[in-house]
C-alpha cells in the first residue's frame, strides 16, 4: 500500500532573536539585534501507510509540533520534501486542505460567544457541504461523541472536555482522511480523556482515516498508538512499535516487594535502584539481564512477603529518555 | 456561484449574531466615531465670523456626513489580523480552503448592519436637537453615496488589511496604521473640509487616496461640488496599487509565517 503521508530529510530552521539579560542587553538588543538560528527539526524522515495511528512523542521544544505544521502545509521546510495524500502541504491547494485537518488541544477555532452549532454552519459552508449532508454529518459525530444536547450552548458555557468534543466535530465534519492531533485531551479530566480516545479509535475505524498523533498522557498512546515516532531535539531517533520503544529504551524491570520488617534505603540500594520506600514496601528499577539473579537474592537474603515484577509505565521510560538523553 | 451565495449568506448570518451578542458595545462603538460632531461645534462658531466658503449651516451638514461616512467605512482589521499572526490564531484558519479575510470582510459588513439602528438614532437626535440643519439630499445624490460608501469601505479595508499583512514581519503592524491614521486625519476631510485648505494642499492632498475616503462620499451627499470622475480614477488607481501590493505581501507574509504559538 503507498504511503499516505511521506517524509524525506525534512528540515526546519529558525531565526530566532538572541537578548542578553539586563538593561545594557536590553538597550543592546533595540539598537543592534542579534539572531540565532535554531534547527527544530533535523533530517526528519518516515513513511505512514493509510489508516495508521502513529504516535508523535517527544519532550516540549523537540520538534513534534513544528514537523506538524510543516505536515500540515503551515510553515515551509528549510530543507527535504514532504507529501501528504498526494499533495505537497505547502502549496495549500483546496483539494489538500479538504483531506486534512489540524486539532491543536491549546487553540480553539469555535466562536467564542456562539453556540458551537453556527461555528459548524460556517464550516459546513467553508467545506461546500450542502445543508442535508452538514445535518447529517453533525448528527452522526455528535452522536458518536455524545454531543448532541450541548450545540446550541455557547461555547463559553460548555466545560473544557464538551468543547473540546465540540472542536474536534468542527475539525472533523469534512471527513478528512489525515488527522493531525496536537495535543487533543491536554487539560481533560480522566474521564473526558477517555471519551476523546474512544471516539478517535471509532472515527479512524469507521473512516479509515490516518492519525498523526501528539500527546503528554501516554495513555493516550497506548490506548490507540501501535507504532511511535520518537523525536529528540529535533531528530527523530525512533520509529517502530511501542513494545519495541520500551525494550529499546527501558532495558529494566520493575521489582516491587513486600517485606517481613522495614528495611532501610542503604540496606535496599545493593538490589537495584530504589524507586520507592515506605514501611515494609519498595520500588526497584532492575537491569533486566540482572532480573534473575536480583529477585533470588531478594528472597534469599530479606524478609520477602510479597514479590511482582512488571514493565514500568512508558511515561517514566519516555520521562528517563528525554531526561537523561539516553538515545541512539 | 450557488456555492458562493451559501458561503457568503452563512459567514455573513453567523457573523451578524455574532456582533449582537455586542449590543451595548454597539452603541458605544458608534458613539467613540463621534468627533466629527464635537469638531462641528468648533467649525460652526468659526464660521459665524464668516471669513470661510461655508456657512455655520454648511458646516453643520458636512460634519454629519463625515460622521455617518465614518460609521460606514470604519476598519479594524490591522488590531485583529495582528493578534491572529502574533498569537498563532492564523494557523486553523490557513487550514480552510477559504481566505481568511473573507471571515474579516463578512465581520466588518455585519457589523455595519447590527450598527445601522444605532446610527439612524444618533442622526435623528441630531436633527431633533438643531432641526436647522435637516437637510434631505437629492436622490441622485443619495444613491451615488450609496454606491460610493461602498467602494469607500472596500478601498479604506484594503488598504488597512495591506498594512496589516506587515504583521509577519514587525508583529507591531498597529504602529504602522497609527502613522497612516496622522494622515487619514488631516488630509482626509475629517478635521475640516478640503474647501478650507489653501489651494497647494488642497491640490496635493486630492492626489492621495484619503480625501476620498472622507471628504468626497460626505460632499456629494451635502450638496459639495466635487469631480466624480476623478475621485473616481484616483480610488481605481490607489485600488489597484494597494491590491497589488496586498497580494505580494501575502505571498511572502506566508512564507514568513512562522506559525509561532499555534
Amino acid at each position: 500500500m503507498l504511503p499516505i503521508i511521506r517524509v524525506q530529510n525534512l528540515s526546519k530552521v529558525y531565526p530566532v532573536a538572541d537578548k542578553e539579560p539586563g538593561l545594557v542587553g536590553t538597550l543592546n538588543h533595540f539598537f543592534r539585534r542579534r539572531y540565532k538560528l535554531i534547527e527544530a527539526v533535523q533530517q526528519v524522515s518516515f513513511a505512514i501507510e493509510p489508516g495508521a495511528v502513529v504516535g508523535f512523542l517527544g519532550a516540549n521544544g523537540a520538534g513534534k509540533t513544528t514537523t506538524l505544521k510543516m505536515l500540515t502545509g503551515l510553515i515551509y521546510p528549510s530543507e527535504g520534501t514532504v507529501e501528504v495524500a498526494g499533495f505537497m502541504p505547502f502549496r495549500r491547494e483546496r483539494d489538500f486542505l479538504s483531506k486534512i485537518t489540524l486539532v491543536m488541544g491549546q487553540k480553539q477555532q469555535l466562536i467564542w460567544d456562539l453556540p458551537a452549532f453556527d461555528s459548524l454552519r460556517v464550516n459546513a459552508a467553508v467545506y461546500g457541504l450542502s445543508d442535508a449532508e452538514a445535518t447529517r454529518r453533525v448528527g452522526e459525530l455528535a452522536e458518536m461523541l455524545a454531543l448532541s444536547d450541548k450545540l446550541h450552548q455557547p461555547v463559553r458555557k460548555l466545560s473544557l472536555g464538551e468543547r473540546m468534543k465540540a472542536e474536534l466535530l468542527a475539525a472533523l465534519l469534512h471527513q478528512p482522511q489525515v488527522l493531525f492531533l496536537d495535543e487533543p485531551t491536554l487539560g481533560l479530566d480522566v474521564n473526558a480523556q477517555t471519551a476523546v480516545r474512544t471516539f478517535l479509535k471509532e472515527y479512524n475505524e469507521r473512516y479509515n482515516a490516518t492519525v498523526l498523533l501528539t500527546s503528554h498522557y501516554m495513555a493516550d498512546i497506548t490506548a490507540l498508538c501501535e507504532r511511535v515516532l520518537l523525536i529528540h531535539r529535533g531528530q527523530l531517533i525512533y520509529d517502530g512499535s511501542l513494545d519495541g520503544l520500551l525494550d529499546r529504551f527501558a532495558p529494566y524491570r520493575e521489582v516491587r516487594a513486600e517485606f517481613g520488617r522495614a528495611y532501610n534505603r542503604e540496606e535496599l540500594a545493593a538490589y537495584g535502584e530504589v524507586e520507592m520506600l515506605a514501611k515494609c514496601e519498595a520500588r526497584f528499577l532492575v537491569e533486566r539481564d540482572a532480573l534473575v539473579h536480583t529477585v533470588s537474592r531478594l528472597l534469599a537474603e530479606l524478609q520477602v512477603v510479597d514479590l511482582e515484577v512488571s514493565d514500568p509505565p512508558v511515561e517514566e521510560v519516555i520521562g528517563k529518555v528525554f531526561l537523561t538523553g539516553a538515545v541512539a | 456561484m450557488d456555492d458562493l451565495w451559501i458561503k457568503a449568506r452563512t459567514l455573513l448570518a453567523v457573523q451578524y449574531a455574532y456582533m449582537l451578542e455586542y449590543r451595548a458595545e454597539l452603541l458605544l462603538w458608534a458613539l467613540s466615531g463621534s468627533l466629527p460632531i464635537i469638531l462641528m461645534g468648533v467649525w460652526i462658531q468659526a464660521a459665524a465670523g464668516g471669513r470661510f466658503g461655508l456657512g455655520p449651516l454648511d458646516f453643520a451638514r458636512y460634519f454629519l456626513a463625515v460622521f455617518v461616512v465614518r460609521q460606514l467605512s470604519v476598519v479594524w482589521v490591522i488590531w485583529e489580523f495582528e493578534r491572529e499572526v502574533v498569537e498563532g490564531k492564523l494557523s486553523p484558519l490557513l487550514l480552510q480552503p477559504i481566505d481568511p479575510v473573507w471571515r474579516h470582510v463578512a465581520g466588518h459588513i455585519s457589523e455595519r448592519f447590527a450598527r445601522m439602528p444605532f446610527i439612524v438614532l444618533l442622526v435623528g437626535l441630531f436633527f431633533l436637537l438643531y432641526p436647522q440643519a435637516f437637510w434631505l439630499p437629492r436622490w441622485t445624490d443619495a444613491l451615488v453615496f450609496v454606491g460610493l460608501i461602498v467602494l469607500v469601505f472596500a478601498l479604506r479595508f484594503l488598504i488597512q488589511y495591506t498594512l496589516a499583512l506587515l504583521a509577519f514581519w514587525t508583529e507591531r503592524a498597529s504602529a504602522i496604521e497609527e502613522l497612516w491614521f496622522l494622515c487619514y486625519l488631516f488630509l482626509s476631510g475629517l478635521i475640516a473640509p478640503l474647501e478650507v485648505f489653501p489651494p497647494l494642499v488642497r491640490e496635493v492632498a486630492l492626489w492621495t487616496p484619503f480625501p476620498y475616503l472622507v471628504h468626497f462620499p460626505a460632499g456629494i451627499l451635502v450638496g459639495l461640488p466635487v469631480d466624480v470622475p476623478r475621485g473616481l480614477l484616483v480610488m481605481a488607481v490607489w485600488g489597484g496599487l494597494f491590491f497589488v501590493l496586498n497580494r505580494w505581501l501575502w505571498r511572502r507574509g506566508l512564507k514568513q509565517y512562522s506559525g509561532m504559538g499555534a
